[in-house]
């Protein structure tokens, strides 16, 4: 954190300066034409509607001006006192429906293709919580391995509470992007676990809300190989605005390279997870996950914001019976913030988390949790 | 003439002449001064955010707070500033405007104002509550607004009941004022566009206001009772709580600007000295709107995923209303061509009203395209839009309205230096604070957010300086009234050498009792 003083002096610095170097700051003026036809379509019926607006901005505020520069009092006219015709009325009712007309043709043509959503070569479920995106493949083969995972912001609180520089892509960066091929026709479904989310990438001309009940689709065929960036567009409480979305767009083949490498890694983890953790590897780990899931909400030092969310710091709940911290970790609690962390996170994740949060903040439970016991946990709840 | 003559004639001494009031124009004075006071109060929230996005990064408020100011900002800019305002000018306009000598239901009056302050002393209390006040926007979407709201939602629910009962009374007065007490000669076709803007405002607001209080009803058992209308855990459907909200915000923001309309009908051809050019179809063009507010509302949804065949009707129906309101321009601009113009303060602001209110439309016929308003949606576009036509649309009206009757509320005339300075430091703000946020959404920068990437730092800062100069400048407007309410030059009956209307036959300022006996029927004139 800045000190107040140097906090006032960077405001007015940068108010003399008017954003001197350093700053990645932008002009643009306009929606980028994206990286699909559905984004340039758009794009090209954002330009036409607005040129059309241009022009009748001109015809009429240009008739204003015209009147307020040579039909005034001081330049000695005399008013006219014409009124009323039922003629002028009916033109000026008239060519403005007929203008209506000619945008409403090509909006209607491009909502038509936009809600094609038939014939997808790849499907991906999201789902919106509160504040993260998950990504679920969906298998042909239920034999396989499922990948799905959940994608968090990655820029740190120290950047967003001014403490160290901010990064290229303050905000808009996430630890698991989703990743998708180019040049294939990829369907979203979306729903959400808690609240209304929307999920928008600006490139890819797609905003769609998650809500809690539905299922909506969308779908998108990129161009482009790349790295595209959003955001959650509809508030869904106190971090809303800390819930990026991240896609980054691969060829074909290396899309296939890359989600094979998540299969094994599914496999690797199923492994890993039968073997023993220390107390000084749980708690390193349980640190990370916690700044990373947790601390929006219990705060740094686990003093929660009461009565909502409540503290950790020498909770009963995170210091007594190790199968209520397992149960609130793993099931959430229904009806508040709090989410169930059991899919979120992996067995090796969560026995760090919640080995963490008994004996972090001055807590002293003792115990160290491991992934054994969360899996049997699991198994047991099903 | 006997003492208790002299007693029956004057207000009341003192606080008694206030609570106990039945008066118009005390009640009008009364919403006016609570409105302001609401819109300095909106105004500090709406700086607090400024404040917070002049720079990337968290600087002076939580996440958890600012989306308090968010939601607070716009509940008390729409329930508290604009609508009493507007009811306000009715209560003082209506009665001179048709020759009545108050408004129908004078009680009824007293207790729609006064139930208005305990509403709003108990919304803002919300903030001080465990848990915070409501942070959910000022739509208030379930189920963030039910299973994942703070406690003190109950109490905002309560709140919303009390304003809706006001409105709807109000109302009520407008309508039974209008339809029972015209002067004798006051045909319909003969009222002030003021009033028939008021008359279909008021029927929008019966229609709507129980839909608002049917919904928030809704939130309360879902958050009490175990139901679940917006729970679709329970079965329910959190979309349905955006069609019954829409039904009446629809609506709602068009209470906000019909009566503006009104303001600026009136100002126009003052000023220009010219008739009105055609008054018959801005009164057909009005009821249009008024119809049209019904059947759009689902173009605030266009991202929930309604089948096509639904979001091709509601863009069509969207785009619609451009025909009469741009009706509404055209006259305006008819009126003022081969006038005889003057720029006083209220005609100052009723061309910038007209300027700024189409680019507002502008930008509302871009988002009635439904495939481009997937861009454009929960952007800073939407929240330029709508501050195009809500702040130098019907806050500038307000504004016009204000200086426009001043001389005829106070008997003074106004300082028009300092009344010209507000307009243009007023006019250069808003300007400078919202015409950047068009780039901003175009950009990608969604709404509601207390932190923002760093390609919107340019636009974030020149808002922000934006938002300072406009929430400042408003400090003058409040110097300029208590300056003529104390004195300054006498005012004519007349005040405006253009003004035509019944309110210019009374004395300046106007007497606490006006046309106790109905004015001659030859001062009724066609529009």
């Amino acid at each position: 954190m800045l000190s107040k003083a140097k906090l006032w002096l960077s405001l007015a610095l940068s108010t003399l300066l008017f954003w001197s170097a350093g700053l990645h700051a932008a002009w643009d003026l306009n929606m980028p034409r994206g990286v699909t036809q559905m984004s340039r379509d758009t794009y090209d019926l954002h330009m036409t509607i607005f040129w059309w607006c241009v022009a009748i901005g001109v015809v009429v505020f240009g008739a204003m001006l015209w009147s307020i520069i040579n039909h005034r009092k001081s330049k000695g006219v005399k008013p006219a006192t014409f009124h009323e015709s039922t003629k002028v009325e009916i033109v000026w009712t008239l060519i403005p429906f007929l203008i209506l007309i000619a945008m409403a043709i090509p909006a209607t043509r491009v909502l038509t293709a936009a809600y094609d959503a038939s014939e997808s070569e790849l499907d991906v479920q999201i789902i919106g919580y509160q504040w993260r995106w998950e990504y679920r493949y969906m298998r042909e083969n239920m034999d396989e391995e499922e990948v799905s995972f959940f994608s968090v912001l990655a820029t740190s609180r120290e950047e967003i509470n001014n403490g160290v520089e901010k990064g290229e892509n303050y905000l808009l960066e996430v630890d698991r992007p989703l990743v998708i091929p180019t040049n294939t026709k990829v369907r979203f479904l979306m729903t959400s676990a808690d609240v209304l989310h929307a999920w928008w990438v600006p490139d890819f001309a797609i905003k769609k809300d998650t809500i809690p009940g539905f299922i909506n689709e969308t779908w998108v065929i990129v161009e482009e190989p790349g790295i595209y960036r959003g955001q959650c567009a509809e508030l869904c409480g106190m971090e809303h605005g800390f819930m990026p979305i991240e896609v980054h767009a691969l060829e074909p083949a290396d899309f296939q390279a890359w989600y094979e490498e998540q299969q094994a890694g599914v496999r690797q983890i199923r492994e890993l997870a039968a073997a023993e953790m220390t107390m000084a590897d749980a708690m390193a780990q349980g640190e990370q996950i916690y700044n990373r899931n947790c601390v929006a909400c219990h705060q740094a030092g686990g003093v929660g914001m009461p009565p909502v969310f409540p503290a950790l710091a020498g909770s009963a709940k995170a210091t007594g019976d190790a199968a209520v911290t397992m149960d609130t970790l793993v099931n959430g609690v229904p009806g508040t913030a709090m989410a169930a962390y059991g899919r979120q996170l992996n067995p090796i994740e969560l026995a760090a988390i919640i080995t963490y949060v008994r004996n972090g903040f001055g807590n002293s439970a003792g115990d160290v949790i491991q992934p054994a016991d969360v899996n049997a946990y699991i198994q047991e709840g099903q | 003439m006997s003492a208790a003559h002299d007693h029956h004639h004057g207000p009341a001494k003192g606080l008694s002449r206030w609570l106990y009031t039945t008066n118009h124009k005390d009640i009008g004075s009364l919403y006016l001064w609570f409105s302001f006071a609401m819109f300095l109060l909106g105004g500090t929230f709406a700086l607090v955010i400024r404040a917070e996005l002049f720079q990337p990064g968290l600087q002076f408020v939580e996440p958890n707070f600012f989306n308090q100011m968010t939601t607070m900002h716009g509940l008390v800019m729409v329930f508290g500033a604009v609508m009493p305002a507007f009811v306000g000018l009715a209560n003082w306009m209506i009665p001179l405007m048709i020759g009545a000598p108050d408004m129908a239901l004078p009680r009824m009056n007293n207790w729609s104002f006064w139930i208005l302050p305990f509403a709003f002393a108990l919304m803002v209390s919300t903030m001080f509550m465990e848990g915070g006040g409501p942070n959910f926007g000022w739509t208030f979407y379930a189920p963030l607004s039910t299973t994942y709201a703070p406690p003190s939602t109950t109490f905002f629910i309560f709140a919303v009941h009390i304003m809706g009962a006001s409105s709807i009374m109000g109302s009520i007065n407008v309508i039974a004022t209008i339809l029972n007490m015209r002067a004798p000669g006051m045909t319909l076709m003969k009222m002030p566009l003021f009033v028939w803007t008021w008359l279909i405002t008021a029927y929008l607001l019966i229609a709507v206001m129980p839909v608002l209080a049917g919904v928030v009803t809704m939130m309360l058992f879902d958050i009490h009772f175990g139901t679940s209308f917006f729970n679709a855990a329970g079965g329910g459907d959190p979309v349905l709580f955006q069609h019954l909200f829409w039904f009446f915000g629809h609506p709602e923001v068009y209470i906000m600007i019909l009566p503006a309309f009104g303001v600026v009908s009136a100002i126009i051809p003052t000023f220009a000295r010219k008739r009105l050019f055609g008054y018959d179809s801005m009164v057909y063009a009005t009821a249009s709107i008024a119809f049209l507010s019904f059947i759009v509302w689902a173009h605030h949804m266009f991202t929930v995923g309604m089948p096509l065949a639904g979001q091709l009707f509601f863009m069509y129906a969207t785009m619609l209303i451009a025909v009469p309101t741009g009706v509404k321009v055209f006259n305006w601009v008819a009126t003022m061509f081969r006038g005889a113009m003057t720029f006083e303060t209220p005609m100052l602001f009723a061309i910038a009203f007209v300027v700024l209110f189409t680019m507002g439309g502008f930008t509302g016929v871009m988002l009635a395209i439904t495939p481009v308003d997937f861009q454009y949606h929960d952007t800073y576009f939407v929240v330029a839009h709508f501050h195009y036509v809500l702040v130098p649309g019907a806050v500038f009206s307000i504004m016009a309205a204000t200086y426009y009757w001043l001389p005829k509320w106070t008997g003074y005339m106004y300082d028009e230096t300092l009344g010209k300075l507000h307009f243009w430091l007023s006019f250069i703000g808003v300007n400078l604070l919202f015409f950047p946020q068009h780039f901003l959404g175009l950009a990608g920068m969604p709404r509601r957010i207390p932190d923002y990437a760093l390609q919107f730092a340019n636009f974030n800062w020149i808002s922000s300086v934006g938002g300072f100069l406009f929430g400042f400048s408003q400090l003058i407007l409040l110097f300029v009234v208590i300056k003529c309410v104390k004195g300054g030059k006498k005012a004519t009956d007349q005040v405006w050498e253009g003004a035509q209307g019944l309110e210019w036959t009374v004395p300046s300022p106007a007497p606490y009792h006006t046309f106790e006996t109905p004015p001659d029927p030859k001062l009724i004139h066609a529009q």
